[in-house]
């Protein structure tokens, strides 16, 4: 095992550590725990060189062998890029969930729960073994319902967990499915062989079907329309997850699956086609929705949304310009969204509260906070000189194109990333700005713990700009290789490009000027809107929860109706039907043997033992049926003297006399109807699956006699019996010999049972502590 | 030999399976009784059948002299009668006890873990 396969495990020890650790040393452990993803950082930082000179690092070891799968990793410039992203905004968070739940009783277990993220999402970018990719993607839903539901006493929480669970699990589901066509398809089980072998699934039949699969996980995980309802939602989680899993790193995990495999599925029109289409949809639609909110949280939701769907858009647009700026904008994005969000989460905690409408003035109380925010505003907004600029730059000079499909992807582009502009700036603006207004909380500045994070993003986010050509050669050029799988250069820098991308910047900005000037009119028009349509697919989702409940309480019902007959009468039928038709379909019906040449006495026991059982049948009343009882009950004794077994004869006759002894004793105690009445249609039908069932066992029975017996265990035990257990009666000694442990399990029964007889005859009886209408003969 | 006591089983689970499907606590135990026999014959049957001679070796001998009958059934036969016997008992107490507490020997009535009127699981969360 390699070095980097510990450090990719890391976290999954710290999650385990956390717990303890914050026991005993309080909030302030996180100090020390975020050492772990610092230091899968360093570690991971290490490869960038190497990724730059444009080589892929694989390594790993075998897992399942027999099904090829390898928990093995690929580093190339798209995993890593990812994994710098989630490891390093991991230690800040780590950090910030440390300040924001310092006095919570169960931090441990969120910081626990942090790290299995991190691992899993760690995992889900690093991993060639397209098995170990699908457990890691599943393993990012599990933790998300984890960490989203962490309030679990609140129903909203509850609520938005499982809902993230169901949609994002039905995506990793289809996930499943697509890994397996991919691999059905290639042969392949690595990323790392699938990506070159790209033209092998495109020119497949199953093609169609690969692609609707992984489209079905990366458009659920990444909150596509129809499925983003899931991720405003799960802003019921505390801000340090809505932070990390949903907005930096998590919700990218379906973008990142789309770049992963646009060199095997991608350059085909059904991809140029769907892609951009459900991009745009999403960025409109999305940021639409953010203006009609008023809590801040769910503002950066909503354009995460739409910023997710513009990198979907981006992907799928089909030129290597679109990736290149697809690229910088995941990058910026990770850099401002978290910071934004993070800062969001401080206001809250500070102030005690995040409508943006009795948020105002902050900027004396919170300077910190209010640079982080206005750091990471500006390069949400697109504004120079941020990476957010450069990400939008890149974005115009790709998409702008003459024909008809570019212009009007540009149009709804520029529309969405006016609106984007809008929220960044209101978020960066509205809350510190303008008159102070009175909030719940006293604010003032957070603890350093709190504002680490947000600054040290939003910093990056101007850094990363300002020294564009290292950012441009370890970080945006390779991961722009690894996407289109041809080599590209980025050359991004905080400048204007005269010309077309500069124009559709003006005009973006001063859109969202306009749009910002009449933000409170805007969100009127929108909440209007919304209810003049009034449903939506968060509503829908409650609806099919619903119906899923109702389904399953009708088949229970059915199923599970509660009368016994019913369950017993399904249970005789399917085994002898299912006998029955066995024997029938594979031939085996047993041959009609020979009729028996037997002595008039054993024919006579026979025939006593059938009259028995008849008697019990037709038996007027109950003392009839159990005195009747013992009748076949003592010739089947007679059977086995008759057939040389005297031992259980003489067991079988003691055991039928205590029976009816004991059910006489009892059951004449109690006043119960005589008689077994059954209406007709009742008894016909009961027994002809009784029929059914017992001439099964005749059949198999048959079935078995007719084939040659095996005697090597009865000689085995007549050979051995006195020559090595000394003694000469052979049943005697299987019994406490050769199977003396069966028989010391089979005493153990007997007293546990004796036991529970004893403990339910001794339970006084109670009143019933339920109310519950009985119908007896004597009441 | 073996063809006559086939048959007589399958009368026998007939005959049980058909007590067992009745919707009185009573006749469900009688059927619990003879699906005990039942099977019992049904083991004995498998292990084929020989007359009149017991397994037991002659004083003197280190092995059987003759053909025996079939040790082995019997040994498990011998086993599964004092186990259903007890298993018979425990039914026994605990149909008299459920008649004690629910004033019925009527399956139909007996809806204590299942009621008929079960409320509606939530439909929310």
């Amino acid at each position: 095992m390699s070095v980097t396969l510990y450090i990719l495990m890391a976290p999954f020890l710290a999650a385990l550590l956390s717990p303890v650790l914050i026991r005993f040393l309080g909030h302030r452990a996180v100090w020390l725990l975020a050492l772990v993803p610092a230091f899968v950082f360093i570690h991971l930082s290490g490869y960038l060189p190497t990724v730059a000179a444009g080589e892929a690092v694989t390594g790993g070891i075998q897992w399942v062998p027999s099904l090829g799968a390898n928990l093995s990793y690929l580093i190339d410039g798209l995993s890593l890029t990812f994994a710098l992203l989630i490891s390093g905004i991991g230690t800040l968070i780590i950090l910030y969930a440390g300040g924001y739940l310092s006095s919570h009783p169960q931090l441990g277990r969120f910081v626990g729960f942090l790290f299995l993220f991190m691992g899993s999402m760690l995992w889900v970018v690093m991993a060639d073994g397209l098995i170990a990719l699908f457990v890691a993607w599943e393993l990012t839903s599990i933790t998300s319902f984890l960490l989203i539901g962490f309030d679990h006493n609140r129903a909203a929480s509850r609520r938005a967990a499982i809902q993230a669970l169901l949609v994002t699990g039905a995506g990793g589901l289809s996930l499943l499915a697509g890994v397996v066509v991919l691999n059905r398809i290639s042969g392949m089980t690595e990323l790392s062989l699938l990506i070159n072998g790209g033209d092998v699934v495109r020119d497949s039949p199953y093609y169609l079907l690969a692609l609707i699969l992984v489209l079905g996980a990366a458009f659920t995980k990444s909150a596509q329309f129809p499925f983003h309802f899931w991720l405003p939602n799960a802003m019921e989680a505390p801000t340090p997850v809505s932070a990390f899993l949903h907005s930096a790193t998590m919700v990218k995990a379906g973008v990142y699956m789309l770049m992963r495999l646009n060199p095997v599925l991608g350059d085909t029109a059904v991809w140029e086609t769907v892609l951009p289409l459900f991009g745009i949809v999403t960025l409109v639609t999305a940021t639409l929705l953010a203006v009609r909110q008023t809590d801040l949280k769910l503002m950066l939701a909503y354009t995460t949304v739409g910023s997710l769907g513009l990198l979907v858009m981006l992907t799928g647009f089909g030129s290597e310009r679109a990736i290149e700026g697809a690229v910088y904008y995941l990058v910026a994005h990770a850099l401002f969204k978290g910071g934004l969000f993070m800062v969001a989460g401080i206001v809250d905690h500070e102030s005690g509260t995040r409508d943006i409408r009795k948020l105002g003035g902050l900027r004396k109380a919170m300077p910190i906070t209010f640079a982080a925010a206005a750091l990471a505003g500006l390069s949400m907004a697109g504004l120079p000189p941020f990476i957010g600029f450069i990400a939008k730059e890149e974005i115009y000079a790709a998409i702008g194109k003459g024909d008809l499909w570019s212009i009007s992807l540009t149009v709804l582009a520029i529309f969405g990333n006016a609106l984007m502009l809008v929220i960044g700036a209101a978020l960066a603006i509205k809350p510190f700005l303008g008159a102070k207004v009175e909030t719940p909380k006293h604010a003032h500045e957070g603890p350093v713990l709190l504002w680490l994070g947000p600054l040290t993003l939003s910093v990056m986010g101007l850094l990363s700009a300002l020294f564009a050509s290292y950012s441009n050669h370890f970080i945006i050029s390779p991961m722009s290789t690894a996407v289109a799988g041809t080599g590209i250069e980025a050359h991004g820098v905080v400048a204007f490009h005269i010309g077309l991308p500069l124009l559709l910047s003006l005009v973006t900005i001063g859109l969202g000027i306009a749009i910002f000037w009449k933000l409170d009119t805007a969100r009127l028009i929108m909440a209007r809107v919304l209810h003049i349509i009034g449903w939506g697919p968060d509503r829908g989702f409650d609806q099919v929860v619903a119906g899923i409940v109702r389904l399953s309480v009708a088949i229970t019902r059915v199923l599970q109706n509660g009368r016994m007959e019913a369950y017993m009468t399904s249970v005789f039928l399917v085994f002898g039907i299912s006998v029955w038709l066995s024997l029938i379909h594979f031939g085996e019906l047993p041959a009609w043997p020979s009729f028996p040449s037997m002595t008039f006495y054993e024919w006579g026991m026979m025939l006593l033992a059938l009259l028995g059982l008849i008697a019990v049948l037709t038996a007027y009343n109950r003392l009839t049926a159990i005195v009747s009882l013992g009748i076949q009950g003592f010739a089947v004794a007679v059977i086995f003297m008759l057939f040389g077994a005297p031992d259980l004869s003489f067991t079988q006759f003691m055991v039928e006399t205590l029976s009816v002894v004991i059910l006489a004793l009892v059951m004449t105690r109690l006043t119960l109807n005589k008689t077994d009445r059954r209406p007709m249609r009742e008894t016909v039908f009961d027994f002809a699956a009784a029929l059914v069932a017992g001439s099964a066992f005749t059949a198999l029975l048959l079935a078995v006699v007719g084939v040659p017996f095996d005697p090597a265990l009865s000689e085995f035990f007549s050979a051995n019996s006195r020559v090595i257990a000394h003694g000469r009666n052979i049943v005697n000694v299987i019994i406490v010999d050769f199977r003396g442990f069966d028989t010391l399990g089979e005493i153990a029964v007997v007293m546990i049972t004796g036991l529970a007889i004893i403990a339910l005859i001794r339970v006084k009886q109670r009143k019933p502590r339920f109310e519950y209408e009985l119908e007896g003969p004597d009441e | 030999m073996e063809i006559a006591l086939t048959l007589l089983v399958g009368c026998f689970f007939t005959v049980s399976i058909y007590l067992l499907l009745s919707k009185y606590i009573i006749r469900v135990l009688l059927g619990v009784g003879i699906l005990g026999n039942a099977v019992n014959l049904l083991i004995f049957t498998a292990g084929r059948l020989e007359r009149e001679v017991p397994p037991i070796i002659p004083d003197g001998n280190m092995v059987p002299e003759t053909v025996t009958a079939n040790p082995l059934p019997q040994a498990l036969i011998l086993t599964a009668i004092v186990i259903s016997f007890s298993f018979f008992a425990f039914l026994l107490v605990l149909a008299f006890r459920s008649y004690q507490d629910l004033k019925t020997d009527d399956t139909e009535n007996m809806r204590f873990a299942e009621p008929a009127d079960e409320p509606h699981p939530p439909l929310g969360y």
